[in-house]
């Protein structure tokens, strides 16, 4: 039986206390690309009591994810956005969870990050990330961002790290661990830099701006 | 003096996209900031280095 959003509420300020729930309830924060980082950042806000995610990924699941991401193998060839969401609604019933089917692209990031309080740049790939953070900072300079760089392959988990590079751009990761140059990605590695990213999103929403 | 990265090099009167050229950087893949800003991509060719600058090139990796 599925508690009622009232005991959900109580149980999160319980464990945060009530200021730290008023900030994380009250936000919304968007995931561009919902792969190993954006799909493990999702589930840690959404569990944390994040209010709103706006889910971004045009592409679907394949069965060479489920080694690092959040889907089952009951998802295979189903779209991630909205398999992310039926994934969250079990395990957070009340986080407001919005499915995003499109590829993100410098014409239409703008419009579709704009009113979100911090977004999560989780791309697979170089040029995209480089893209989205040039954009982001440059267009929506009321936004925090909080990207990742380099955590493919078996080096230490301790070389990931959170650094602050202007006032509300945060980056994550080793940022030299390039997949291509590496075995691939790896479970708990991604799973580290994801977790980088998420709390990094909690200490920007409760004021908390150095790391 | 400019300090790149940690490095303090002699650059200072050149562009960024002029400093650029000079790397091996992968443009496509690179956010630039300066004494705490961002560079717009669209400033690079206008920004000048100053003596005293702090600059910081980040270049993205694959992988996520």
């Amino acid at each position: 039986m599925i508690p009622t959003k009232k005991e959900w509420t109580e149980a999160l300020i319980a464990r945060h206390g009530r200021e730290l729930h008023q900030r994380f309830s009250s936000a919304t924060v968007a995931i561009c690309g919902l792969g190993g980082l954006g799909s493990n950042i999702a589930i840690a806000l959404a569990r944390a009591g994040v209010g709103k995610l706006r889910l971004i990924d045009f592409d679907h699941v394949d069965i060479t994810n489920l080694h690092r991401q959040q889907y089952k193998a009951s998802q295979i060839g189903r779209c991630k956005a909205e398999s992310l969401v039926s994934n969250l609604q079990e395990i957070s019933p009340y986080t407001e969870v919005e499915a995003v089917i499109e590829k993100i692209t410098e014409e239409n990031f703008a419009a579709l990050l704009k009113d979100a309080d911090i977004i999560c740049e989780a791309f697979d790939s170089a040029e995209a990330k480089a893209m989205l953070v040039n954009g982001v900072l440059e267009q929506l300079p009321q936004c925090y961002l909080v990207a990742a760089s380099g955590m493919a392959g078996m080096d230490s988990p301790n070389t990931i790290k959170t650094r602050r590079i202007t006032n509300r751009f945060y980056l994550c990761g080793d940022e030299v661990s390039e997949v291509a140059d590496t075995i691939g990605l790896v479970a708990p590695r991604v799973m580290l830099c994801a977790a980088h990213q998420a709390h990094t999103v909690l200490r920007i929403l409760v004021g908390e701006y150095e790391v | 003096m400019v300090k790149v990265n940690g490095a303090e090099l002699d650059i200072a009167g050149k562009t960024v996209a002029q400093y650029l050229s000079t790397t091996n950087y992968d443009l496509k893949r690179i956010a630039v900031e300066r004494n705490g800003d961002i560079v717009f991509k669209s400033q690079y060719e206008a920004t000048i280095l100053q003596d005293g600058d702090s600059v910081e090139i980040v270049s993205f990796v694959g992988g996520g």
